[in-house]
Parts: C-alpha cells; structure tokens; sequence
C-alpha cells in the first residue's frame, strides 16, 4: 500500500468517514460542472427535495455542445439550447456561478478551470468527465464521475470512493525537439495498455516530466485516464506556482504565501512507497500517432503498422478489427497516410501553447488542396490570448478555419463532425469508432504540431522534417 | 416496453442471457455521444449500441427476438472504458439489463452501474469464454445468478465469479445508492472543511 505520496496526503486531508464496504467518503474541494452529465443529477436532488449543500465549491461552463461557428442564443440545435438553458436555471436556482456563453471566461471545463486559478494544489476536483484527471496536473486529485456522483457531490459535496494503488512513472532525460507532452503520453499508454492503470492512480514524475510547463502536464495527466487510470498527478513545484501566480481565484498577499508553504508540503516524500514503479527514458521517444480504435494502438511516425499477427495473443482481435475498421495496410508505415481533416483543440490540446507550437509549423505554409483544416482554441482565454500574438491569422493565412471555443470535434454533439468514411488528423484524446460524429469516421491521434504538418502535406508527416525548414 | 429498474438489496437475478464479444468496447460504442443530447435519460434504452446496430442491420445481439427480454450480458475485458457517461450503464438498464459478466470492467463505468443497482462481477478469460459458448449454445435458458456465493448457473453448470468485497456489501445491504449515506455525515463534513487549508485561507 501506497504511503507518503501526494495522493495519499491529499486524500486523507479530504476523508470524512470510512463507509462499510471498503469504500471512504471523500469530500470534494472543487466540482465542476457542464451542460451534458449535470441535468439529471439536478432533477434527481429535486425529486429527492435536496439542495446544493456547498453552492460554492461548485463551477459551472457550457462546452460539449456549443456550436463553434455561430455561437448567437438560441442555438439553432433546440436540444443543444434546451440543455444549455437547463444548466442555467439550475445554476440560478441553486446560486452556482456560471461560465456562460458570452462570457470571458466560458470555455472546455477542463481549460477554463486551471486558467481561472480555479485548480490548485492538494484540491480534490471532480466532475462529471472522465477527462477531470486533467487537474492533477496541479498535484490535485481529480477524476471523473457518473451523473449518480454528480448528485451525491451536489447534495453532500461528498462522494463514496475507494482508494487506489499508486503507480509513479518515472521519465528519465528531455523530449527531443518535436516530441510533446501529446507524445509521451500515447507513448505511455502503448506500454501501459489502455487499461493497465485500472485501479491505480498514476504519478508523472522524474526530470522530463519536471521540464514540461502545466499545459504540457495537462496533456500528460488528461490523458490517464485513457490508460486506465482514473486519476494522474503531478507533484506541484516552482512551474505550478508560477502558472497559479496572480490568477483571478489564485491565493493572494499572504495567503499566497502560506499556501505556498502547505502546496510544497504535499508533494510525494523522497521515501515516499508506490505499489508499482516504472522508469522510461524521454529523450527516446519519437512522435507518436495512433493507428487503431483504441489510444492505446500508437507508434512512432518512424514505426510501420503492426500486422496483428506479430502482436501478443490478446491484442490480435482488437488489432485485425482496428486495421479492418481503419481500413490500414499491416506493415505500411504510418507516415504517408492520407488523411480528410485536421482538428487542433480540445481539453487535451486546446491550449495557447499547443496553438502557438502549431502555429510555427504551420506559418509560411498553406493548408494542402481538399483538406478541411480548423483551430478551435480551448476558451474565451485561449483565444483572447492567441488573438493578441496573432496566432489566428498564420492559421487563417494558411488557410485552416479559426473556431469559436468549445470541445468541437472531439467528440462531436455539436455540428462539427466527420462526414462517412473521413479520417482525421486530431489532436483530441479518442480515436473510438464513431468518436468524431461519423459511425464510421475515423481517427488519427497526434499532437497539434502533428496535426498542423499533416494540414500542410495531406498525409501523416513526422513534424520533425518541417521544424528543420 | 417498461422495466422495473433496480432497488433496495440485489441479491439474485433470473433470466436469459446474452453476449457482446469484444474487447475494450467503450461508452462511445455503448451509446454514441449525439445521443447524449438530452436532459433526461428516458429515452436512452433505444439507443444502446445505436451505431453498431445499424452497422449489422438488425443482426445485432440487441435487436435479435432470441435476445427480446433477455437481462443479463456477458461481455469480455475492458468493457465500458472511455467516457465517465452515466448515459452507457443508463442505456443498458433501460434495454433492460439487470447484470453484466465480464472478463473485467472499466473503473468508472463498473461504478456508475453499482450506483444503478447493476452488478458487474468478472471471471477469468477461460471461464468467460465457457460461459459465452454455454450462453450462444442455448440462448433460451434461464441463468441464476446469486450474490451470495457470487455464481451464476443453469441446471447444469455453475461458475464462480468475483466481486470486490466493497461492490458486494453495497448491494446484499441494499445500500448502493450512496447519498443517504453520505448526507448522514453533516458533522463530519464540516470537521473535514475546517481542516481544508484552502478553504480556511491557509492558516497554518
């Protein structure tokens, strides 16, 4: 069992009480809420005549469905501006401050929290998206509930959790140049497997991880749970204090800090004890794409696609269904492969520096011919600051479409979508069938960098051969 | 069609069976995100694995008559990873699923169905693989599945299956839906919020 690991002190600062059953109630210091997992548990404390018990501690902002090209209400889907008028008069009725549309502050929950200061060291976050294991980020722990959580959290600000086993991953030396934070992580997940981190916490930590700044960190830990793992943190260090420095909900005065001096105290002990350890090198890793349906099927961009045959027994199935669903040759390199759309954005890599690291790929050059290229910045922020270094204007020079803030194609309940068989270049997190709003669209995972070369060539391109220009 | 979704003890579960082969089947594939378009979770149950279903054109485990009624689903390893969806396990209780067995669960998605009052046990691949060729062999019969001694059977043939000790208390006592509990413990909770740095600004 785990002990003197950020994870164990950050939860038993949060445990209110053993429940029979082997489970611990668990309080929770910062919930987030949207418009698709919130309406139903609304609806069942009212039917319960149960209130929001801390109306505080929750955060609400619209980003599954929000269209991203004409974001005027009503919405011209009357099912995306009935769930976006819900969340608001639960919001209102319940004194829950609301990042709205037309708001500055409105954007994918898992971009607009941290940005707001919101996130911070030793909180426990959670919200109704398997993507909260972003915020661990900030060596908080944050992780992804059910709408019947959701309830529990609004009527108790509590929720009955068991505790995980924790596993540091260990990264050794410094991404080359031309490998992401996006790349060490599906990197990882190819190891790990997509569900090697069932039942397990995972703690990034060792000198690459140290050198990536939070957005980076954010790409590591968003992505846990794609490995599996429910929650990922990061130990909070000068880098998180810098970021937390002087944003709108960040500690000020003295409070910043002592809250300096208690972040500090939470990181992992150096005789810390993990249930499992593993140590990789980063200055190995190459930019990683994936191939198949699940994000766990990635390779390098020098790597040819696996034939199914030379992959151990429990991974063929899913490996011949993955080549026939993505209609990909065995044994071709993954380089060269054609692709229909590029989309940069997303909790995972909607960022200012994953627009602005695609940026630089992409200035100078133009869109290739039939390719649908679009940019949709994370938030209101996002796109505010990458507006004033006129990042927009080398995307729509080159020819990409310059989005309004939402999770956009990522997962597709809004208007952007693959159309029948198209295969995308994206920089989202879930390469599942069907996942881009095509039932057989398909999915090409890889950083925004990537993704901005694959814009630029029409096929799969190792970002590298551009940074060289 | 109209069921009756679970409440207080779990503690056996009668009816046909059937399976859903497949490693890693995510919440995308159990029901596609553009069905997550909703306030209420009503009318989910028809949409359950709504893309694959189209794809086989009435050839699919859910459409097929044998499956008509049927309450209990025998899936592989992984099912349910992805998304935290309550929509997914919301889907297959409204279809009508009262228990799944599977090789093993994605955490949230086995989470989200206990709070429904679904049990998700697992066995081991072997004995997985035994049970879907018992199951497809004869599509008709009645399993019975017993919390107590964590099996399911036919007239002939028993497995042993698992699940945690924490899941198993949960729904012998009935009380796998949480937030009675939880709500019982205002004193607690507010001990647990004077002790929070962040939210007593940071005094030492």
């Amino acid at each position: 069992m785990s002990s003197g690991t950020l994870y164990d002190k950050v939860w038993n600062f949060h445990r209110v009480k053993e429940l029979p059953g082997g489970s611990t109630q668990l309080f929770v210091g910062l919930h987030l809420i949207h418009e698709v997992t919130s309406p139903q548990a609304f609806s069942a404390i009212h039917e319960k005549n149960l209130g929001v018990k801390f109306p505080n501690l929750t955060i609400a902002t619209v980003d599954h469905i929000v269209p991203t090209s004409n974001q005027e209400r009503p919405f011209n889907d009357p099912l995306a501006e009935e769930m976006l008028a819900t969340l608001e008069k639960n919001c209102k009725s319940h004194g829950i401050k609301f990042h709205g549309i037309g708001s500055n502050s409105q954007g994918v929950v898992h971009v607009m929290a941290p940005e707001l200061g919101l996130t911070q060291p030793g909180m426990t976050v959670a919200c109704g998206d398997s993507h909260t294991s972003t915020h661990g980020a900030f060596g908080a722990i944050a992780f992804g509930i059910g709408t019947s959580q959701v309830r529990d959290v609004l009527a108790s600000q509590s929720l009955a959790m068991k505790k995980l086993k924790v596993r540091r991953i260990w990264v050794d030396g410094e991404l080359q140049k031309g490998v992401y934070a996006k790349d060490l992580i599906l990197h990882i997940i190819r190891h790990l497997g997509v569900k090697g981190g069932v039942g397990f916490a995972y703690e990034f930590a060792g000198p690459a991880i140290e050198k990536l700044s939070m957005e980076s960190r954010m790409t590591i830990c968003n992505m846990a749970i794609e490995g599996g793992a429910r929650c990922g943190y990061i130990n909070p260090d000068e880098t998180t204090f810098q970021y937390l420095k002087d944003k709108e909900c960040s500690p000020k005065g003295q409070e910043w800090d002592k809250a300096i001096t208690w972040w500090r105290s939470l990181a992992s002990d150096s005789e810390a004890k993990f249930d499992d350890e593993i140590q990789l090198d980063g200055s190995l890793i190459e930019p990683t794409v994936t191939w198949g349906i699940t994000p766990g099927q990635g390779i390098s961009i020098k790597e040819k696609i696996p034939n199914p045959e030379s992959l151990p027994k429990n991974e063929q199935q899913i490996a011949k269904d993955a080549c026939k669903y993505m209609n990909l040759e065995p044994d071709n390199p993954i380089e060269g492969v054609e692709i229909d759309v590029c989309f940069i954005g997303s909790c995972t890599n909607g960022r200012l520096s994953d627009l602005e690291e695609a940026s630089k790929i992409v200035k100078g050059y133009t869109v290739a011919t039939g390719i649908r290229a679009f940019v949709v910045p994370g938030s209101q922020q996002v796109a505010k600051d990458a507006k004033s270094k006129g990042i927009d204007k080398i995307f729509l020079n080159a020819g990409f479409e310059w989005r309004e803030p939402g999770c956009s194609m990522c997962l597709a309940m809004n208007p952007d979508k693959l159309e029948g068989r198209q295969i995308s270049a994206s920089s989202s997190n879930r390469n599942f069938k069907g996942r881009q709003g095509s039932a057989n669209g398909r999915t090409l995972l890889m950083s925004p960098a990537m993704v901005a070369a694959a814009a630029i060539n029409g096929k799969v391109t190792d970002v590298r051969k551009l940074l060289q220009k | 069609m109209k069921h009756e979704f679970p409440k207080g003890e779990i503690k056996s579960i009668s009816g046909r069976s059937f399976v859903i082969k497949g490693d890693d089947i995510d919440t995308d594939r159990i029901i596609p995100a553009r069905f997550l378009k909703c306030v209420s979770f009503s009318a989910l149950g028809e949409q359950v694995f709504a893309d694959d279903r189209k794809e086989l054109k009435g050839n699919h485990p859910f459409d097929l008559d044998q499956n008509k009624g049927a309450n209990i689903l025998i899936v592989n390893d992984n099912f349910g990873c992805g998304s935290s969806r309550e929509h997914a396990p919301q889907a297959l209780m409204r279809w009508g699923i009262r228990l799944i067995v599977g090789e093993s669960f994605a955490e949230i998605f086995f989470g989200n169905c206990l709070a429904l009052g679904i049990p998700c046990l697992t066995a081991p691949k072997t004995e997985i693989t035994k049970l879907q060729k018992l199951v497809d062999d004869n599509p008709k019969q009645i399993w019975d599945f017993k919390l107590k001694d964590s099996t399911i059977s036919n007239q002939k043939e028993t497995l042993k299956l698992n699940l945690e000790e924490g899941a198993y208390k949960m729904l012998f006592s009935g009380k796998w839906d949480a937030t009675s509990q939880l709500l019982a413990e205002e004193e607690r909770i507010k001990n647990t919020v004077k002790n929070l740095p962040y939210l007593n600004n940071f005094k030492q």
